[in-house]
């Protein structure tokens, strides 16, 4: 069809989720809410706070870094502000941005479901994600002040340290207890609650996306766990473990944390991957390339994306074997993700192509994630690696993978599925504008640490040498671009919000199943469970039958 | 429509797929197993660190090993595994609607878990007094070996304990449900569950007990 929509009958719109009577009034009817939509937009609000905050600090630090010596901090605030800085945004945004907030609002639309198959653990995961959230902005003003150990709170430095590590390290632990439930949660609503006809190869590739990360969140989340539980019984009763004076191995504690914290990395992108599945066949107006491939390889890169966690210690101090092969293993990664990205370039060739703004995050995605995943294998060759160890070049690569490609998507994200969770339109000019200048900001302040590394410059540094200034400011304005189109896009998505025209049901000729409720969907999601009958990007033909039972009657 | 849809369609009505099934035992099951995955591998991060130091002190675990008691690590197991039984059997006499013998199997459970916790209780006492205990006075003193043995032991048994009085207060809860009446032969799964919890602790103590107390 030209449009790409496919003519369904209008039933009488039911009550959105918003307006639908609960049990509950007021701010409870939130608070105490278990549906899961709530819960996602619940998640949402506490994120952009958590989000605007971290990056506020990201600012800060790039004013301190306009001058070569002092400029607006000491040593030891620029310690506690990159360190918090990296807390906020990889445990509270990064990690779980895209499955808590649109995992939970678009998993069950999209597999047919009236909600997730455990809606008061979902619940309790966002009390959970609160109070971690709080503990790590209270660690800021108790005992001893900030933790300056960096996000990693390498051992021994950080049981020695007197900032307040412990509090900060316990804030990351409930929020892997958090992300813990949600996998769980996702797992078993993926097998169990999927409409009938719906097979694993018709889900739409965000729930295969999400499936992948769950298991991740599964299986390497209890690590990290038990590893800053250590740091804390370490720093209360010195039980020695990681104490190399007491024949403890700081070595291990590195194993122990990147086990957890590589895998997280994939925690990060696939989710977002996953949308990028989504986005392109519903402007490309035609079936996703290679669907099978892109599903597999998700699983692919979870599995290899477990056992690559050493290439961040290949300066450690670990043998020649155990670098050859994580090495190896890293380069391997490279193959899953290089044939997402044929796939999605496949995908646009010869399609017809409707230029939207969700269009045009994605390809920034392409782009800014593609030079993040060459960079990265710079990295995981090994003579290469001990060159840019701990410089400018490891910020940039992993401020254009983790901020570029799951930032990048969480907002084009926002773009995508804004009319489906709000009803209402957003001016999609002020978001072209807004995404192109965020997109030549970012280029310019990550691009410029990568020349920046690469001539020598130290990572976590507050002060350098006069050489490097001008690249410093050059990075420096470049914050101040992408910051200001940060600012222009979600004042626009605020603006639609108040002010936004009322949004059809599927603005963008999408094909999944959540375009085929109401906006904003009722509270039972359809009124029907759906029955399904072909893939997820079908356009020229119906697959669905929206009303099973009437229709057979 | 085409052919395979009146397929799907026959069979999900026949099956009333429409209505919405307010309980899913084989989800909530689903949903345990994945939670004791999770537990296992918060253990398994101990479990590593122990190979590394076994492997790196072999001398000093030994020399530490001896220290502990194998008669009360001993027992203890017997206690577990006896509990692990008895909250087995009150999920069988659940389903086959005797409550009341139900509800003594997991009285026995809880009792069993609750000894299991004085012994330990016991067995860290003595070592306290004796200062093997973080930066004890005898600790202090010993190798490097040593104090990476009894810095996992305290850890690990720990963290295990921690483990049964969580499995307690679950079977406790499950107790008040079975009592109120809330389960019942046919709705059982939360009891099935907590067992299935119940038997993890089992489980990790049945490798704690010969890595701490019978290698020597």
């Amino acid at each position: 069809m030209a449009n790409g929509t496919i003519a369904i009958p209008i039933e009488e719109a039911a009550v959105d989720f918003y307006h639908a009577e609960g049990k509950r009034k007021g701010i409870l009817a939130w608070l105490l809410t278990t549906d899961h939509k709530r819960i996602g937009l619940m998640y949402l609000a506490a994120m952009m706070l958590f989000f605007l905050t971290a990056m506020t600090l990201g600012v800060l630090m790039r004013l301190e870094m306009l001058t070569p010596n002092n400029t607006i901090m000491s040593a030891t605030t620029y310690n506690s502000i990159f360190t918090l800085h990296g807390v906020i945004m990889i445990f509270l945004f990064i990690i779980p941005g895209i499955p808590a907030v649109f995992g939970n609002f678009f998993l069950p639309l999209q597999i047919g479901a009236k909600d997730v198959a455990f809606p008061r653990i979902n619940l309790m995961s966002w009390y959970l994600y609160i109070t971690g959230g709080l503990l790590a902005i209270i660690s800021l003003f108790t005992f001893g002040g900030a933790a300056d150990t960096g996000w990693t709170f390498y051992v021994p430095y950080s049981i020695r340290t007197t900032s307040n590590v412990s509090f900060t390290v316990f804030a990351a632990f409930v929020l892997g207890f958090s992300s813990i439930l949600t996998g769980v949660n996702f797992i078993t609503t993926i097998h169990r609650l999927r409409a009938p006809g719906m097979t694993f190869f018709r889900m739409p590739l965000f729930v295969w996306g999400l499936y992948a990360t769950a298991w991740i969140q599964i299986l390497a989340t209890p690590v990290i766990g038990i590893t800053l539980l250590l740091i804390i019984l370490e720093r209360t009763f010195g039980i020695g473990i990681f104490d190399p004076t007491l024949g403890g191995d700081p070595l291990l504690y590195q194993h122990l944390f990147w086990i957890y914290s590589h895998p997280a990395v994939y925690i990060m992108i696939l989710p977002a991957m996953g949308v990028v599945s989504e986005i392109l066949p519903t402007f490309a107006r035609k079936d996703v390339f290679g669907y099978k491939q892109i599903a597999l390889s998700s699983l692919a890169i979870a599995m290899i994306g477990y056992l690559v966690w050493g290439h961040h210690m290949f300066s450690s101090g670990i043998s020649d074997t155990s670098r050859v092969v994580f090495s190896l293993l890293t380069f391997l990664v490279a193959i899953p993700s290089g044939v997402k990205v044929f796939n999605w370039v496949a995908t646009l060739y010869k399609g017809s192509i409707e230029f939207r703004a969700p269009l045009l995050f994605v390809l920034a995605f392409i782009f800014i994630f593609s030079i993040g995943g060459l960079t990265g294998l710079v990295q995981g060759a090994l003579s290469t690696d001990i060159h840019l160890t701990d410089t400018y070049f490891i910020v940039g690569h992993f401020h254009y993978v983790m901020f570029g490609g799951m930032g990048t998507i969480f907002f084009g994200s926002l773009h995508y599925w804004f009319p489906k969770m709000f009803g209402k339109m957003y001016n999609e000019k002020v978001a072209i504008i807004a995404c192109t200048t965020f997109v030549i900001g970012f280029n310019i302040m990550y691009f410029t640490m990568f020349i920046l590394g690469y001539e020598g410059m130290p990572r976590r540094y507050y002060s350098y040498l006069p050489q490097f200034q001008t690249l410093h400011r050059i990075v420096t304005v470049g914050s101040w671009i992408m910051v200001s189109g940060i600012i222009l896009m979600l004042s626009n998505l605020v603006r639609g919000l108040i002010k936004g025209e009322k949004a059809p049901d599927n603005p963008w000729g999408g094909t999944t199943l959540e375009w085929r409720t109401s906006s904003p969907p009722p509270v039972e999601n359809f009124e029907e469970i759906p029955l399904v009958t072909g893939g997820p990007y079908v356009h020229d033909r119906e697959t669905y039958v929206m009303h099973p039972d009437k229709e057979a009657r | 429509m085409n052919q395979e849809a009146e397929a799907v369609l026959g069979q999900s009505l026949s099956e009333d797929t429409h209505e919405h099934v307010h309980r899913d035992d084989i989800g909530s099951r689903m949903g345990m197993w994945l939670f004791l995955l999770t537990e296992l591998l918060l253990f398994g991060g101990m479990f590593l660190l122990y190979a590394s130091y076994r492997f790196l002190y072999p001398d000093g675990f030994r020399a530490a090993a001896i220290e502990l008691n194998t008669f009360i690590g001993a027992m203890n197991t017997i206690i577990l595994l006896t509990s692990s039984l008895s909250v087995a059997l009150s999920i069988a006499a659940l389903q086959k609607g005797q409550k009341k013998l139900c509800i003594y199997l997991l009285y026995f459970t809880l009792l069993s878990g609750l000894v299991f916790l004085i012994n330990k209780y016991f067995e860290w006492g003595t070592k306290f007094q004796h200062g093997i205990y973080p930066k004890g006075p005898a600790l202090e003193n010993m190798s490097q070996g040593q104090i990476m043995y009894f810095g996992l032991y305290y850890v690990m048994t720990g963290l295990h304990g921690l483990h049964v009085i969580a499995g307690m207060v679950f079977i406790s809860i499950v107790l008040a449900l079975v009592i109120k009446n809330k389960l019942t032969s046919t709705n059982y799964t939360k009891l099935e569950n907590s067992g299935l919890y119940w038997h993890l602790v089992d489980i990790i103590w049945i490798f704690l007990f010969p890595l701490f107390y019978l290698i020597h």
